[in-house]
């Protein structure tokens, strides 16, 4: 995990919110680098993680881990961490007998799929265990990302659905956290994906948007992180907040600073 | 603010994610059931505790809450689910009989606008807001309030114009400088819709403080110290006319600018003016068929 980042959320392993929707956003750049940081976060919150890894191998997420401090493996062994890598088991779906329902069954569906095989994975991974071992302290959702479902074939609302249902099981019926990334495009033609990107928000408590600058590539600045705190419940009197801070991705830390201050110009 | 609850039939409240709308929401129903209404809600994107969350009791004690939220789509098969799915438990409110006052209150009518066809949808809504008025029902024309929440980026144009024409009020939600704004579209029956804009903060016990606008001081405003600036002064070409000037300006007759004297003289030539003839001399090539092809000239 990031510290300056932890320090911008204003949160620490030992007082991570519970019951939150955490979207991430990546707009015209990569928005991995939160992944990582979050994945990073719960596991030495001691909470019980449950990663939906579409996008990169379990060992990528592995070795960034181990900069930031954390091991996968050894988290996987002990039953912390309970690991989808979808890259490697979607090619099972197509190899195992179709009795057994597959968390990826929607890639064998003609038609339009829904998400309820995985949701049920995600249910039973976070399923707490009441055989004497050592409380997690609350579980959590990772997905990486929802975008590629959309290319997929699945439609935003089946996504959206998916987020509900998970919604319902982690973070009402466990008090658990969901963080989730979704691409954004930026220029309006993916409406799928708008939807997608739209209907998060509007449930989500934290928006984390990575932007590519306007003027284009730096190389002492990659990129502006916009933070936004919302309360979809709560009365607009406590008026939700707001933050811009630019960022540089280094090998083992990002550091975080406002916008026109990197030290690279100052 | 008033008006949004004064008139009966659907109120839309369109929110966005910057400027969201369920406290608004939150804040009507609570002033419906001060007024002794009954507020049926259907539920499908919080949770009943967390709708129910900053609402004393007395409040509580109206609000019938129906729980499309845990299992909307039958997955947990365990029975909790209400029947027929979302159009049935939305048909089944239009079947109430009830007497009395009472409010439905939609969170969200984006929700049921993503699961449910536009034209169900709409035709569930018009049922909702005239059951009143059904032959053999009750008597009194007695208001019902249906309040949807409705966010704008979610649907295109085409549902939310169908929404919108079936709405008697519009509030959508915006801001300026961390104050929220609601620009209300009240439509009356045979009066011109009337726009109005409220500035207005949500206290945390959900009742509204309606405001006068974001403070002034913050607004840029000019300079009286300044004289404005004259645009004319200081060209290098001459603006203006002389008398002269004008005079002979005004005297011009304008070439294609015909009066009947001009048309008179181009068409009858005078003695002094001289005619002009044209001379043709036809070449070994030439067809001098007098015929008109076209027979089409008036000649």
């Amino acid at each position: 995990m990031f510290p300056e980042l932890n320090n911008l959320l204003n949160i620490t392993p030992d007082r991570a919110e519970q019951g939150k929707l955490t979207l991430l956003c990546g707009a015209k750049t990569d928005g991995s680098f939160l992944v990582h940081h979050f994945l990073s976060f719960y596991l030495k919150a001691n909470c019980k993680v449950c990663f939906v890894a579409l996008i990169q191998s379990f060992s990528h997420y592995n070795i960034v881990g181990q900069k930031l401090g954390v091991s996968l493996t050894a988290a996987r062994e002990r039953g912390q961490l309970v690991f989808l890598e979808g890259l490697k088991s979607s090619v099972d779906v197509f190899f195992r007998a179709q009795a057994e329902p597959h968390p990826l069954q929607f890639l064998r569906e003609a038609d339009a799929g829904n998400l309820q095989p995985l949701y049920e994975f995600v249910r039973e991974a976070l399923k707490p265990v009441d055989d004497g071992q050592a409380a997690w302290r609350c579980p959590v959702l990772l997905v990486d990302d929802l975008s590629v479902l959309l290319s997929l074939g699945l439609g935003a609302v089946a996504v959206l659905d998916f987020i509900h249902y998970c919604r319902v099981a982690v973070c009402w019926e466990r008090k658990g956290n969901i963080v989730a990334l979704v691409h954004d495009s930026g220029d309006g033609e993916d409406e799928e994906n708008d939807i997608l990107l739209n209907g998060l928000s509007h449930q989500s408590h934290l928006i984390l948007r990575a932007e590519g600058l306007a003027t284009g590539f730096c190389r002492d600045v990659h990129g502006q992180l916009r933070i936004l705190w919302r309360t979809p419940s709560q009365p607009t009197a406590q008026r939700d907040g707001s933050l811009t801070y630019q960022y540089k991705i280094q090998d083992k830390s990002v550091s975080f600073f406002a916008k026109g201050m990197s030290p690279a110009v100052l | 603010m008033e008006s949004v609850l004064a008139l009966g039939g659907l109120v839309l409240l369109r929110d966005s994610v910057e400027w969201e709308g369920r406290s608004l929401l939150k804040a009507l129903i609570k002033k419906a059931a001060l007024c002794g209404e009954q507020v049926h809600i259907l539920g499908c994107e919080v949770s009943e505790d967390e709708f129910r969350e900053g609402f004393d009791s007395s409040i509580n004690s109206r609000l019938i809450y129906h729980d499309l939220f845990r299992d909307p789509l039958s997955w947990s098969q365990t029975g909790e689910a209400l029947p027929g799915g979302p159009l049935g438990a939305l048909q089944a409110m239009c079947r109430r009989t009830d007497p009395g006052p009472f409010t439905i209150a939609l969170d969200s009518l984006s929700w049921l606008l993503l699961h449910l066809p536009c034209t169900a949808l709409c035709q569930a809504l018009c049922a909702l807001s005239h059951q009143h008025s059904r032959p053999g029902g009750s008597c009194l024309a007695e208001p019902v309030r249906v309040l949807g929440l409705l966010h704008e980026e979610l649907h295109g144009p085409g549902p939310l114009g169908a929404l919108s024409s079936l709405a008697q009020t519009e509030v959508t939600l915006s801001g300026a400088m961390g104050q929220a704004s609601a620009h209300i579209l009240s439509r009356r029956p045979r009066q011109r819709p009337a726009l109005q804009t409220q500035w207005f903060s949500i206290l945390p016990d959900f009742s509204l403080d309606l405001q006068g606008g974001p403070l002034l001081e913050s607004q840029p405003h000019p300079d009286p110290h300044t004289a404005p600036v004259d645009p004319t002064a200081h060209v290098t070409f001459n603006l203006h006319l002389s008398k002269k000037e004008r005079e002979a300006k005004d005297s011009l007759t304008l070439p294609f600018q015909f009066s009947s004297e001009k048309q008179q003289a181009l068409l009858r030539p005078g003695p002094g003016q001289a005619t002009s003839h044209i001379f043709y001399e036809p070449d070994a090539y030439d067809d001098l068929d007098q015929d008109d092809p076209d027979d089409d000239l008036d000649v």
